[in-house]
């Protein structure tokens, strides 16, 4: 707890976290931020280093080098782990123990003096309410990640750190998923959710880093990642001169007679905000001046998949 | 205080799952098997003595020697038992992602595995306390024999199930969980052997194969405690008499324990556990 007037310590802050596994990095210099009341997604392909990160952050995997703080304390220490919420990928509980006595154990490790009821309510909140007192042991992999799901959140986190939350559950616990996590931010409780779906992320996140091959390919929310949008054209007979103009707007895809070029932002970047308002219009004239027939023009907007996968490409191109 | 609390609560997660796994029933059930075969076999020796085939002494070194091969059966039964348990518990829970959730509250690592030890401490030394016990007043009401010094016995025996589960719970930090039960039971025979071979030495007065005991028992604490404890349950009046007969006998141990030795077996126990909560502290999950 911060005292009145200073500003509130992010709930993850990370800096130049560096892990290898033999000669392999899986993490090289990540650093990233959350902020109080913040939902950030984390995405990359397989492999990117995600879950080392989350890993990193809750003190299971020890980074070679670089901090890592949880609500303004050392990642390190025990304490800081006081106020989180964690749902890890590979989601198993005590096979042994009933619903609600592994939420009760929790509670006890966490030091939280969750009352019973609210206990139930949680569980009731990802829908295995009527589920309380059956043996985890007896329950389906969709059961048990929702299980996890009221693990992470029974002990009143400030921070739920989800890491594929959604792996294996059906459409309807998708979107129950998502619920929860724009309840959490309603509530001002700060969300690190690492998911392969791209659709989940771009629906809840504030923010998005992206990862590749252990480091930060990009970052920014979604707005400055996605305020960019695109022109799609139908052109023909279409110069050297003229592909050089559409060339100095942006990148340039062409699949026949159809031309997608990418706009620069606008200058304030906010989201929905469109580009330059002059930027078309001119365009266009310049191509009516070069002789090239313009059968049509109509907005395209990138989607967080298109820009994720324009930037592992890039990527990968840089690489070789 | 926190880190006590973790202790107390893990170790009462590392009971109910002993008693929830099967494990004590399982348990319960041999334990069972073996009283009541004891106890025939006590009653018959009861039968033997009473037409008179065998003198008082004979008889009184015979209830020594059966019971001190029961107690073993349950020295044995408590190894297997701990050592089956302190494998998946530690590293079962590692491989299947059971720890994650856990370790990912705000405890030390050092405070869980201090609680897991502690649960099967607890369970293990229950265990021995209440079989052999049991053990002691079957064969206190087939043949009348009651042990010198039953408590100190019992605590050695708890004793030696203590140093094979700590040895589990280090070997669960690196290991599978199915091997770590496996070289930890093994290792425990392994020195059993050695101190039979080296209390042959000992009767055959070869220094050399008497010393192969005396090294083991150094190593893995588990024969010498056991060997205290056999000592604990013999008569030391018709011991004196006949010992002189039974040198080298695996089921009858001539001197007892030393303050020394039970100091090493302490300090053998703290560091092995040390060595687990380094290997625990560090691994990556």
């Amino acid at each position: 707890m911060t005292a009145a007037g200073d500003p509130p310590t992010p709930a993850v802050w990370c800096s130049g976290l560096r892990r290898r596994y033999g000669r392999r990095p899986a993490v090289d210099d990540v650093s990233l931020e959350v902020g109080r009341g913040e939902v950030v997604g984390l995405l990359g392909p397989n492999g990117a280093g995600k879950s080392t990160v989350i890993k990193m952050l809750l003190g299971l995997v020890r980074p070679d080098a670089g901090e890592a703080m949880l609500l303004g304390r050392p990642a390190h220490d025990p304490a800081a782990r006081a106020r989180v919420g964690y749902l890890p990928e590979l989601f198993r509980y005590q096979p042994w123990l009933s619903a609600a006595e592994v939420l009760a154990l929790h509670v006890r490790l966490a030091e939280a003096g969750v009352p019973a009821r609210e206990r139930r309510e949680c569980l009731s909140l990802v829908g295995l309410a009527d589920r309380a007192d059956d043996r985890v042991g007896g329950f389906s992999k969709g059961m048990q990640q929702r299980l996890g799901l009221a693990v992470a959140l029974v002990a009143r986190p400030e921070l739920v750190i989800l890491d594929e939350p959604t792996s294996a559950l059906d459409p309807l616990g998708r979107a129950d998923v998502r619920d929860i996590v724009l309840s959490l931010k309603s509530r001002g409780v700060a969300v690190l959710l690492n998911s392969h779906l791209i659709g989940e992320v771009e629906r809840v996140c504030d923010r998005v880093v992206i990862l590749d091959r252990g480091r930060v390919a990009a970052s920014g929310t979604l707005a400055e990642l996605l305020g960019r949008r695109a022109l799609r054209l139908r052109l023909t007979d279409v110069s050297a001169e003229a592909e050089a103009r559409l060339a100095a707007t942006g990148d340039v895809v062409r699949a026949g007679d159809w031309f997608t070029v990418a706009l620069p932002a606008a200058d304030d970047g906010t989201a929905g905000s469109d580009v330059r308002c002059d930027v078309v219009p001119d365009v266009v004239r310049d191509l009516v001046t070069l002789a090239v027939r313009v059968h049509a023009v109509e907005p395209a907007r990138i989607s967080l998949e298109e820009r994720l996968l324009g930037i592992l490409r890039a990527g990968q191109g840089g690489d070789r | 205080m926190t880190a006590l609390r973790t202790v107390l609560a893990i170790a009462a997660l590392t009971l109910r799952e002993a008693s929830r796994r099967r494990a004590l029933l399982a348990i319960a059930v041999l334990t069972v098997v073996l009283l009541l075969l004891s106890g025939w076999g006590f009653s018959r020796l009861a039968a033997e003595s009473g037409l008179g085939t065998l003198t008082s002494g004979q008889a009184r070194l015979a209830a020594s020697q059966l019971l001190n091969l029961v107690m073993f059966g349950f020295s044995l039964i408590a190894a297997l038992g701990t050592a089956f348990l302190a494998g998946p518990t530690l590293s079962g829970e590692t491989e299947s992602g059971i720890a994650l959730a856990v370790l990912a509250r705000p405890v030390r690592r050092s405070a869980v595995l201090l609680g897991k030890w502690l649960g099967l401490v607890l369970f293990g030394s229950g265990f021995i306390v209440l079989a052999g016990l049991a053990q002691c007043l079957v064969v206190l009401g087939t043949v009348g024999y009651w042990p010198p010094q039953p408590a100190l016995a019992l605590a050695l025996l708890a004793g030696q199930t203590i140093v094979l589960l700590t040895l589990g719970l280090l070997l669960a930090t690196v290991v599978s969980p199915m091997a770590s039960g496996v070289v930890a039971v093994g290792l425990f025979g392994a020195t059993w052997v050695a101190g039979v071979v080296g209390g042959i030495g000992e009767a055959l007065g070869n220094e050399g194969i008497a010393r192969v005991g005396a090294v083991s028992r150094m190593l893995l604490p588990t024969d010498g405690l056991w060997r205290g404890a056999m000592h604990a349950f013999q008569d030391p009046v018709v011991l004196a008499r006949f010992g002189a007969e039974l040198d080298g006998f695996p089921f009858l141990a001539e001197a007892p324990l030393t303050a020394v030795y039970l100091g090493w077996a302490a300090l053998w126990v703290a560091m092995i556990w040390g060595l687990a909560a380094a290997s625990f502290g560090r691994k990556d999950l």
